[in-house]
């Protein structure tokens, strides 16, 4: 392995783009006629800011075409110690980019001797995601969500992102994959800025059950296998996963109350 | 036609050698103290310019001599572990490799250059006891030309090497306290410096890398907490 090269800078993906091209895959190379349905894809994922910073969280199956490629997938990812990435879109690509993400932002870290603004690294992802264009016009899409504690403004914040790489602020919640518009009406009506730790839980597994009710690529919490969707808390302690007893008993408790609904009603 | 000087290569080896000897004497020392909790790394550093960088989950640079010189190497090293640990896994960065590639660096650069690098480096990297193969820690040492050499217990680098070694070597035992660790480590220093023996705790840049903290496993102690570790 080539120990001294020309880059100097602190940017692990451009240190891979000027001296380590043979470790990045050209998608500029690769002609049309790709059908995008023969790889996997990670369906939904959301997040939302709460009292003490913001959740994000995404259910567990991959879909190819209408296949099930796999039932335990994770798309939320730690990228450091206060910030999180969550993804959706081709499943291949995606994964690639959140590893890169997290290789970036320690990267940067290291050389430079401290860790990047929040902005800067929601910044820095939409490059990468500026980068995947050409794999996007393939259908190999990747749109993310990217949250973290803010901890020189004591706030949680969130950002959205197209296909384009446009990035965009979120005030309140954001969902994006093809659940996501579901879980995003569930969150329109359940939302609430000064919501505790608790309440927020129940508002993500709630808007997650509602996208799995509409939408078939999405995957609802899976009794049976025990798979639970992944649900990141993030605030000025870090970042805490909720545990899947946890997410199991609030969905236990949903389920009843629906089916108590429609006894009551019928 | 006139003719050029000739000079030996032993005079041009030993020319270069007393030169960059000279430059790494010049620095204080840095060393590095195996204890209870992984490995202690500590500079005396009055500046805000870091002798000592994280360079993986388990593995630390600390460089001695002039400052734009081993902060490149750093940031080679850098370079190189995130590269490795990207193409391969993250337990296939290891220090040793990490060590033999700044030994060549360092050697290439003291024979094919006029000037050689006027540094000192050591290479530290904690066991981690879950992984077969990998429990023990390593600390490596390479010196201005390239030369190379691996340590236990602890290292020292920088001026007055020699002399620290042989404080420290009576005195250091086999998981020894961090604490008791860095107020040995502060007392080596002490004696380098001459003139004026007692070392303020805010001049200290200490690192610890924790055998038990998951995943990265560098941290940097400020002097509060180092001040908290001298007196318990």
């Amino acid at each position: 392995m080539q120990f001294r090269g020309s880059y100097q800078g602190s940017s692990f993906s451009e240190l891979l783009a000027v001296d380590f091209s043979h470790l990045r895959l050209d998608w500029s190379d690769l002609a049309g006629g790709f059908d995008a349905s023969a790889v996997p894809h990670g369906t939904t994922v959301m997040g939302f800011k709460y009292a003490d910073g913001v959740i994000i969280a995404g259910d567990r199956l991959a879909t190819m075409g209408h296949r099930v490629a796999s039932r335990d997938m994770e798309k939320v990812y730690p990228t450091d110690a206060y910030s999180l990435i969550a993804i959706a879109g081709a499943a291949g690509p995606a994964v690639e980019m959140a590893r890169l993400m997290r290789i970036e932002l320690e990267h940067y870290e290291k050389i430079e001797g401290e860790p990047l603004e929040l902005e800067g690294k929601a910044n820095k992802l939409s490059q990468m995601v500026r980068q995947n264009m050409p794999a996007a016009m393939q259908g190999l899409g990747v749109v993310p969500l990217f949250a973290g504690y803010d901890r020189r403004r004591s706030a949680g914040r969130l950002w959205g992102y197209d296909l384009t790489g446009g990035r965009y602020e979120e005030t309140d919640y954001a969902a994006n994959g093809s659940g996501g518009i579901y879980a995003a009406e569930s969150l329109k009506k359940t939302h609430r800025l000064d919501a505790t730790r608790e309440e927020s839980l129940r508002m993500a597994v709630q808007a997650l059950v509602d996208a799995s009710d509409e939408d078939r690529a999405t995957g609802g919490p899976d009794v049976v296998r025990g798979i639970y969707p992944i649900i990141d808390f993030c605030t000025q302690n870090g970042i805490e996963r909720a545990s899947e007893k946890e997410i199991e008993t609030v969905f236990r408790a949903i389920i009843a109350e629906q089916t108590s609904r429609r006894r009551t009603a019928s | 036609m006139s003719m050029p000087f000739y000079v030996s290569p032993e005079q041009v080896m030993a020319d270069k050698a007393e030169f960059a000897r000279k430059g790494v004497a010049r620095g204080k020392p840095s060393l590095v103290i195996e204890c209870d909790v992984g490995i202690m790394m500590m500079a005396e550093n009055p500046s805000t310019l870091s002798k000592i960088g994280e360079i993986y989950d388990r593995v630390a640079f600390a460089g001695v001599g002039k400052f734009s010189e081993f902060d490149q190497l750093r940031k080679i090293g850098v370079r190189y572990a995130d590269i490795k640990g990207y193409a391969y896994s993250r337990d296939d960065v290891r220090g040793r490799a990490l060590a033999n590639a700044y030994s060549q660096a360092v050697g290439d650069a003291f024979t094919q250059q006029l000037k050689p690098l006027e540094v000192e480096v050591v290479v530290v990297e904690v066991g981690d006891s879950t992984l077969a193969g990998h429990e023990n820690n390593a600390i490596y040492r390479i010196q201005y030309d390239g030369s190379i050499s691996d340590h236990h217990g602890y290292c020292v680098i920088g001026g007055a090497a020699e002399e620290l070694s042989d404080f420290l070597s009576s005195r250091v035992r086999d998981g020894i306290p961090l604490g008791e660790a860095i107020g040995l480590g502060k007392s080596a220093l002490e004696r380098a410096a001459e003139g004026e023996p007692s070392v303020d705790v805010k001049n200290l840049e200490v690192c610890v890398l924790e055998r038990e903290r998951q995943g990265r496993k560098f941290v940097r102690l400020n002097s509060d907490r180092v001040g908290e570790l001298l007196s318990a």
